[in-house]
């Protein structure tokens, strides 16, 4: 066979396996979340010699305090107090002078240290030294006693109901298409009921089928007329009625996501009207770690995207808020990917007071905060806001927090600087507003990450709202 | 049987057959890589002729995070249009020497300005800007006040700036700052004042 007939043929099955595998992968990435009493998340499965992997460090980190020593092959990774052994090419793992035989030989990348997902159900209860529930296909751990369950029960009033009662609250994405309503739990640790498919004495809503996928549940509701869902005690209840969805929030243009929305835990969602009293309990700040899953920022080093310290950041955030009584929620928990009109149709959705934005960088040092910069934008009518300026009448409470911010950050010393910034989603929220952007106190972008350094800033952040928190409450929407 | 001297002189054309083999294998693989690291950076229109004229450019220095007007004497053709485009290309050109107050990425540049009534430019950027722009917040909003400010500055009848990379709409400039709305002058005037103002 002539040479160049048998390069065109190797070039060819290259080019048809490449093909294959390109258009045969899945468009989002496999996904494993974890549920504990500390903290709800999901980390990114990676693939090594057709087996599944995870990340140990970024598994294990927002549990408790880890640390990582790496020499030549040998990675030595320490949790809490609990110490384990890994050598790179071995499956065998040591912990707590204990041998544990994982499925597949430890991957060290980078000093990053990559265990096989089937390995976990042996490795991590002696490491955290508290008994798992792991599902495999599913992709989900539980840590302790976390599991959500819940009820369904369809009623026969008119309109047709689906009373669905949950453990504790919830917080799926829910979407609608004709026949069916979809409810996926990212990172609610909801269970399956006893069965699989749920049936329902209904014409309306005659099924239910449960599903663990891709590190989150979904609950797909069968139904043979438009239904909508809306949340009530608190996250614990969602109602499906069997009725003609109600037109699209006048904030939002046509073009613009509204199927897709995710109710934030006691969110506005609820069909009771809103008083002073029923507001206390809502949501008070909404916090947006920018960037996620496929859309990392900036890289801030050549292994750290700032899409994980907007989040670690962004948590430290919400502890610290509601350590002060102002209850936070977090538009992703996890590292996923949020386009601007998700995060402000979310943020928008949830009734908060105020949104903030975190953003990180290795250019400068210090914080800057910024305040939308209005771009050019379509007259309001009425009640319908124009989606691109719909941060104008809130633009001087968003100064006036940021500025509230800048005098908490300057009282701990920390360099500050306030701008405003053509930056989404701020322009299109309908509440006091502002991005802050971190970056490392020195040359030292380490300190980025540093628990140190970040629980300076944000108890700064937060007593800067908490200073203004009357003033904000007073014009929540 | 085949004489000495004949072998001798196959054998000696033979080795300098591969010699040059090797070396022409050599100097196309230093060519392809020559070409590769060193991308066209010349601007795609020819640089404008004729008399001078006094115009203000508004620089950013990322030290410092500053933006600063700096008068410049520089050609300008008589079309609006053309002025626009060679204002920013020389304001490109300013980010693309060295040393550099603001570093763009290789290969830069300014497509296009276009004017269209009433008072809306339309300044069309090179993937190569875009692609290879650092990512930041305040990184990004220089470049874009920058750009405005300068063109506003210098060419009168300017109320709305849009921002395309290669002739199609872009989200973010390198994962920041917006690229889907139409900038208000005026507003960008305000960012520019606080980007003047030492921190």
């Amino acid at each position: 066979m002539p040479y160049s007939f048998r390069s065109s043929l190797v070039l060819l099955r290259f080019v048809a396996l490449a093909s294959l595998l390109v258009f045969s992968s899945p468009s989002s990435p496999k996904q494993f979340s974890v549920y504990s009493k500390t903290a709800n998340y999901s980390v990114v499965v990676v693939e090594r010699n057709n087996t599944d992997y995870l990340g140990l460090l970024e598994l294990l980190e927002p549990l408790g305090t880890v640390s990582v020593k790496a020499n030549g092959g040998h990675w030595t990774f320490r949790y809490n107090d609990v110490e384990a052994d890994f050598v790179a090419g071995r499956m065998r793992a040591r912990v707590r002078g204990s041998d544990i035989d994982l499925p597949a030989a430890f991957v060290l990348e980078n000093n990053r240290g990559l265990v096989p997902t089937s390995g976990l159900g042996a490795l991590l209860p002696p490491m955290l030294g508290s008994p798992i529930t792991l599902n495999l296909s599913g992709r989900r751990l539980f840590v302790g006693d976390v599991a959500i369950h819940f009820t369904a029960v369809a009623t026969k009033t008119v309109p047709p109901k689906l009373v669905m009662n949950f453990g504790s609250p919830v917080n799926p994405m829910i979407a609608t298409e004709p026949g069916k309503l979809e409810m996926m739990f990212a990172h609610d640790p909801v269970v399956a009921p006893g069965s699989q498919t749920l049936t329902f004495d209904s014409k309306a809503i005659p099924s239910a089928t449960f599903e663990e996928t891709n590190g989150m549940a979904k609950l797909l509701v069968t139904t043979t007329v438009p239904a909508m869902a809306n949340f009530s005690n608190d996250g614990r209840t969602i109602t499906i009625t069997a009725a003609a969805p109600p037109a699209p929030p006048p904030s939002l243009p046509p073009s613009r996501p509204t199927a897709r929305l995710t109710a934030p835990p006691s969110a506005a969602a609820s069909s009771e009207p809103k008083t002073s009293a029923s507001a206390a309990t809502h949501v008070f700040v909404v916090i947006d770690p920018a960037h996620g899953g496929d859309e990392s920022g900036a890289a801030l080093t050549d292994q750290l995207p700032e899409k994980n310290v907007t989040l670690a950041f962004a948590r430290r955030l919400r502890t610290l808020f509601d350590l002060r009584g102002l209850n936070a929620w977090m538009v992703r928990d996890g590292d996923l990917t949020l386009s601007p009109d998700q995060r402000a149709a979310m943020g928008n959705a949830s009734g908060a007071a105020i949104y903030i934005a975190v953003h990180a960088t290795s250019e400068d040092n210090g914080v800057r905060l910024y305040t939308a910069l209005m771009p050019s934008g379509g007259p309001n009518q009425g009640w319908f806001l124009d989606w691109e300026t719909a941060q104008s009448s809130f633009e001087g409470l968003s100064q006036t927090a940021a500025a509230s911010v800048a005098t908490g950050l300057e009282s701990k010393q920390v360099s500050v600087r306030s701008l405003s910034a053509p930056l989404r989603p701020l322009n299109n929220l309908v509440m006091a507003a502002f991005a802050i952007e971190i970056g490392p106190a020195s040359r030292d972008v380490s300190q980025l990450s540093s628990p140190e350094y970040q629980l300076r800033l944000g108890e700064a952040v937060v007593s800067g709202v908490a200073d203004i928190s009357d003033q904000l409450d007073a014009h929540r929407k | 049987m085949i004489p000495r001297h004949l072998l001798i002189a196959v054998a000696a054309l033979g080795i300098m057959a591969s010699g040059m083999s090797l070396y022409v294998w050599r100097v196309r693989g230093t060519v392809a890589q020559t070409a590769a690291i060193s991308p066209n950076t010349q601007p795609v229109a020819p640089p404008a002729a004729g008399p001078t004229e006094q115009v203000t450019l508004y620089v950013a220095y990322d030290d410092g995070g500053m933006l600063r007007p700096r008068p410049a004497r520089i050609p300008l053709p008589s079309g609006r249009q053309e002025r626009a485009e060679e204002l920013l290309r020389t304001l490109v050109a300013i980010y693309l020497g060295k040393p550099s107050p603001h570093v763009l990425g290789a290969g830069s540049e300014i497509r296009g300005v276009y004017l269209a009534d009433p008072g809306l430019a339309v300044i069309d950027l090179n993937a190569a800007f875009a692609n290879g722009h650092r990512s930041g917040v305040l990184v990004e909003e220089l470049t874009l006040a920058s750009l405005v400010a300068t063109l506003a500055a210098n060419v009168p009848a300017i109320a709305r700036v849009k921002i395309l990379v290669d002739g199609k709409e872009r989200d973010s400039l390198a994962g920041h700052v917006d690229l889907t709305a139409f900038y208000d002058v005026s507003r960008v005037d305000q960012l520019v004042t606080q980007l003047t103002i030492e921190p």
